[in-house]
């Protein structure tokens, strides 16, 4: 089985699907002969020609309202946004429209889009390209939304968001493209090359939308974390030696309920983790929803360690990321071991 | 307190010679209520004087067109120049019976919101031939993705009537189950894409599902609609950009009927330009077509719809109109504009002028249009009375359980979950 980065997997991905259904094409910027600033597309339009996957002007609202429009009509589009952070100007696309559609018609029109776009911090990319938005998306019906945080389940996840017949906004953890980046800037990253996620097969496979994962099974504390996160998660765990469960939510909209109930139930202590400034971020949801639903197995506060409430900071990204020691440091309070 | 600085900043004018200090300019129009109204600003063309170019010819010709204004009946009722579409009198009479079966619905649904039966309305008075001619003009397979003021698409491919009047009382047989606001009707066999409240947000999905028809080497062409107050939306211009960059078989269409809300066109950007202009920037044709003239409607949709249909790409359409009834049911348009601005509308009534081209021509007489408008208006009629007898608003309404329908395809276990809380 080959192994893959998840650029590569990514890439794969949109060829097996290109190459198997015909009403699927890809357009955005610069993702046509450049193949994307992060080579996500590399290739696509060589081998599957202009039609298949084309360049974009820069008008994000527009490639969305477009994509829609293609959706309704039947095709299965997969825009890029170049970066999360240039989601915005098509905010009211994907909330006034591909949201509501269906709604509204009462199934007469949908938008089976697949919206990819890069997210997260820890590359230098100062406020423009590095925003984690997943709880915009979070909160408005309609949408799906789909973090993966490993080359296989990339590939698999990003086939079953373009064969879903809703609007899924796949959110690409840019910094784990090239290897799974454990929230220690000042170490080496290992490639992926040998992790075993990055054993990704040829050829069509799904996971299915709203299925955690668990990363690493331990009786001490639950950690729900999603995207890069999960990698930052598991060395922190490594390290302090306390034997925490670690789940991958890998979506959070569908969201895999019953997985985080019957981990926090057995655990009673809960830490979530995400990049996300904290106020308002979807940790609040989940810590909501493990509140309403875990109360009586609670030993501990929930906690949440997650970037700070500033803008993403230029020189102080290390500062803002919620890395490992911070994660230690909550999961001791929440097992007393502080 | 003393300045941080250096150098004092003084508030007093200090001019240059023969520099006049800077005046910011606030649009008016030219007349508000107790003043005169008139259109004098309104640019006009004489009917028939506008040539008609062939559809492929190149766009570089045609940029004198967004400034005159394409009219094919005159004065007299007669249909005169190059772009007479030669229709058959069938047609004619059936798009004047559509435009009519609109304005009797428009008014009898308007009252019935006065009486309390509905939450909201929008009429379209004045503006039927846009919406009627359009639908006539293209096929089955065209798509319309419409405004809020285009019910006569529908009337003129015959969608039921009674079907309309549910989905406005949002009773028990609301095609839309109860989900979406009056008159915000989808109706994809129709030809007809779902409205929404908001206008622009939906003209990049005209554009993108002509590339898709494109893409599958299809037949079927788009048509975009926006009013003039929303050619100022950043949609609007991305929608031009795509159509114009990847040629789409779509026809992108301004229905300026002078009015968005209360604020009038130089608001929106049209003191000295023309919508239609806004082509020019993006290399495709623009045409400025007189939208109260039903045949001049039919002949602009029908050439721009030849140009999409040979691959040629897109055409913005500006019909010039005129907003005679207010903005909804909740606007009173005399708190803005003098009170009988319409009587000095220099394009005259839809219905009257096709109604006065078909008796020029001796296919009509007083007699049969009193007798059709009799036998539209039973119809309406009879169609408000079964709907009123499934339900008006809130004396009948679909089962609740349709609040949780289609959210997704799929419900999730949230949909679920709130669906038992609500008990059912």
């Amino acid at each position: 089985m080959p192994s893959m980065t998840m650029i590569q997997a990514l890439n794969s991905a949109l060829a097996d699907k290109l190459a198997d259904d015909a009403d699927v094409l890809i357009f955005g910027e610069d993702v046509g002969y450049f193949g994307g600033v992060f080579r996500v597309t590399a290739g696509l339009q060589e081998r599957f020609g202009l039609q298949r996957c084309f360049d974009a002007p820069i008008a994000e609202s527009g490639i969305i309202a477009t994509a829609i429009g293609m959706g309704a009509y039947g095709l299965r589009p997969v825009p890029e946004i170049q970066f999360a952070d240039y989601i915005l100007p098509a905010y009211d696309q994907l909330v006034s429209e591909a949201a509501r559609l269906r709604y509204r018609s009462s199934g007469e029109f949908t938008a089976p889009i697949t919206v990819r776009s890069p997210y997260g911090g820890g590359i230098f990319g100062g406020q423009t390209h590095s925003q984690s938005p997943e709880a915009i998306f979070a909160h408005i019906t309609g949408l799906k939304t789909v973090i993966p945080s490993t080359p296989y389940d990339a590939k698999g996840l990003l086939i079953a968001a373009i064969e879903d017949d809703d609007p899924v906004i796949f959110l690409e953890p840019k910094r784990l493209y090239n290897g799974p980046f454990d929230g220690r800037p000042d170490q080496q990253v290992p490639g992926w090359h040998g992790h075993p996620a990055a054993e990704v097969p040829e050829g069509l496979y799904r996971i299915p939308l709203g299925k955690a994962a668990t990363v690493r099974e331990g009786e001490a504390a639950t950690v729900l974390a999603y995207g890069t996160m999960v990698h930052v998660a598991l060395s922190a765990i490594e390290e302090c030696g306390i034997d925490a469960e670690l789940i991958d939510l890998r979506s959070i909209v569908p969201l895999d309920i019953d997985a985080i109930v019957a981990s926090v139930q057995k655990t009673g202590r809960c830490v979530i983790l995400h990049e996300a400034s904290r106020f308002g971020g979807f940790g609040g949801e989940l810590s909501a929803l493990v509140q309403e639903r875990c109360f009586y197995h609670l030993e501990a506060p929930v906690e949440r360690v997650c970037g700070w409430d500033t803008p993403y900071p230029h020189a102080f990204e290390w500062d803002y990321f919620p890395g490992p020691a911070r994660l230690i440091k909550a999961l001791r309070r929440v097992t007393g071991e502080a | 307190m003393r300045s941080r600085y250096k150098y004092a900043v003084s508030n007093a004018p200090v001019l240059r010679p023969n520099r006049l200090p800077l005046r910011l300019h606030i649009p008016e129009p030219v007349a508000r209520p107790g003043e005169a109204a008139h259109f004098g600003n309104l640019a006009l063309a004489e009917a028939g004087a506008v040539a008609r170019p062939d559809i492929d010819t190149v766009e570089a010709d045609v940029r004198h067109l967004p400034y005159t204004l394409i009219r094919v009946l005159d004065d007299d009722g007669h249909a005169v120049g190059p772009w007479a579409p030669g229709l058959d009198a069938e047609q004619l009479i059936a798009g004047l019976a559509a435009m009519l079966r609109t304005r009797i619905f428009d008014d009898r649904l308007f009252r019935a919101h006065r009486q309390g039966k509905t939450s909201f309305y929008m009429k379209c008075t004045g503006e039927e031939a846009i919406a009627v001619a359009q639908s006539m003009a293209l096929g089955r397979n065209d798509m319309c993705f419409p405004t809020y003021r285009m019910l006569g698409w529908l009337m003129a491919r015959d969608y039921p009537l009674d079907a309309l009047v549910n989905q406005i009382f949002s009773n028990a047989a609301d095609p839309l189950a109860g989900r979406q606001l009056p008159i915000l009707y989808s109706a994809r066999d129709y030809g007809f894409y779902s409205l929404s409240g908001n206008l622009g947000s939906r003209f990049g999905h005209a554009v993108g599902w002509a590339m898709a028809s494109a893409y599958r080497g299809d037949e079927g062409i788009a048509l975009g609609m926006v009013g003039d107050g929303t050619t100022a939306e950043g949609d609007f211009h991305e929608a031009l950009t795509f159509a114009a960059v990847y040629r789409a078989p779509v026809i992108l269409c301004v229905t300026n009927n002078q009015w968005a809300i209360s604020s009038f066109t130089g608001i929106a950007g049209a003191e000295t330009a023309t919508f239609a202009a806004k082509a020019l920037a993006y290399g495709i044709p623009g045409l400025r077509v007189d939208g109260n003239d039903f045949l001049a409607v039919w002949a602009a949709t029908q050439w721009a719809a030849e140009r999409a249909r040979a691959n040629l790409g897109s055409t913005l359409i500006e019909f010039v109109t005129y907003r005679v009834a207010g903005h909804s049911t909740s606007d009173d348009p005399t708190q803005y504009r003098p009170k009988d601005e319409a009587d000095h509308w220099p394009l005259g009534d839809p219905v009257d002028r096709l109604k006065a081209h078909l008796i020029a021509i001796g296919v009509w007489d007083e007699e049969r249009h009193a007798a059709l408008t009799k036998q539209l208006d039973d119809e309406v009629k009879a169609a408000v009375k079964a709907a009123e007898a499934v339900g008006t608003l809130g004396a009948s309404k679909p089962p609740v359980g349709e609040m949780f329908e289609c959210v997704f395809k799929d419900a999730d276990w949230r949909i679920d979950e709130q669906r038992t809380e609500l008990g059912l």
